[in-house]
């Protein structure tokens, strides 16, 4: 049996003998080499590690982080123009009447334009700027939650990049995972970018106050939706008009009286 | 392009392995990708060799193993690879199929 990651044996309680109150796989040390020869008779060292295992790792440990001051965090993501920041406005002010203490990370590729509206709302926040990259990543969550003040018994919110496919493979540490489509981009968004959705943990359709003025297939957008992913609540609403609001924030409140 | 990032990824952990191993050069790296994944493999073979520049992955080649998901129809039972979370069942058109698999990303193996 290896040592260190008891492959051969039962799983250990944590390979680096650490405290853990996070899931995940460590890459670690191995005591032996697991090789064999290829036909050329080059030695071919056996490595079977998942490519992003180092995000995942911060990722639980900002979790982990997160868990310890009972708040949860939603990693939020949307194409640019879906209307995240402003629905997150209009969150962080009704959240604050309901006595809900908040925090926001914003990821955008440059300026600190969003930071500075969701300043406006009293909440903590923290802009990463991303530079050339697409996504946000564990690491730079990591030192975010060092720039904000992360609140007890709380939610946190992670704004990620305006884009619906680079997103999707890296884990921050959140809770839940909100996609969020605008009825402007067309009810096939859902088909087109399907990992976004089926990775998802809530969906929310926003500026359904549009509908009137747009082709959208509100059934059909929705049918797809449930399709790739039958257990993600599904929120319709307008950040503009408030209609909808209601039932999201009854989701993020419950999501953390029942997990807090 | 997020491509770049996984390629960064797959560059330190080989890095990290050799080194681990006293291992100076590698010749080729091994990878796993699942067909759901969401990774372009076209672009991370673009980005590969500028990011393993300077690294024991220098000139190393990159080949990488496509792992199919499958999918079972709800309606007629029928197991069918699938391409994407939009494929329908073959057979009978049977729309959403129960994926399993296909979104793995790992480093199986050096060879040295």
């Amino acid at each position: 049996m290896c040592a260190t990651c008891g492959c051969g044996g039962p799983a250990p309680t944590g390979p680096d003998g650490h405290e853990h109150d996070h899931d995940h796989a460590h890459p670690h040390d191995h005591d032996h080499k697991h090789e064999t020869k290829a036909p050329s008779g080059n030695t071919v060292l056996q490595v079977e590690q998942a490519i992003l295992a180092g995000n995942d790792h911060i990722a639980s440990h900002n979790r982990a982080l997160l868990n310890r001051r009972h708040t949860r965090a939603f990693n939020l993501i949307s194409s640019p123009g879906a209307g995240k920041t402003t629905l997150l406005e209009k969150t962080l002010t009704a959240l604050r009447e309901r006595n809900v203490s908040c925090a926001v990370i914003e990821g955008d590729q440059a300026t600190d334009l969003d930071a500075q509206r969701i300043a406006r709302t009293g909440v903590s926040v923290f802009q990463i700027e991303t530079g050339r990259s697409c996504h946000l990543d564990a690491q730079q969550v990591q030192r975010a939650l060092g720039r904000i003040d992360v609140p007890d018994n709380g939610l946190l919110f992670i704004e990620n990049v305006g884009n619906l496919i680079c997103p999707t493979e890296f884990k921050l540490g959140e809770h839940e995972r909100v996609t969020i489509v605008s009825t402007a981009e067309g009810h096939d968004k859902p088909a087109k970018y399907p990992l976004a959705f089926q990775t998802a943990t809530a969906v929310v359709i926003s500026k359904i106050d549009l509908l009137p003025y747009l082709d959208f297939d509100l059934v059909e957008a929705k049918r797809v939706i449930h399709g790739l992913n039958p257990k993600a609540p599904i929120f319709e609403l307008s950040s503009r008009t408030g209609d909808g609001m209601d039932a999201w924030l009854s989701w993020l409140q419950h999501n953390m009286q029942n997990h807090g | 392009m997020h491509e770049l990032s996984i390629a960064c990824s797959l560059v330190k952990t080989a890095v990290d392995e050799a080194a681990r191993h006293g291992i100076t050069h590698v010749v080729k790296v091994d990878v796993v990708l699942g067909a759901l994944a969401g990774v372009e493999l076209d672009a991370l073979r673009f980005c590969f060799p500028a990011v393993a520049e300077g690294t024991v992955c220098e000139g190393a080649v990159l080949d990488i193993e496509v792992e199919a998901a499958t999918g079972r129809c709800p309606t007629c039972g029928c197991v069918s690879e699938v391409r994407d979370f939009m494929n329908r069942c073959p057979d009978c058109g049977g729309w959403p199929l129960g994926v399993e698999g296909g979104r793995d990303m790992r480093l199986r193996s050096l060879e040295v």
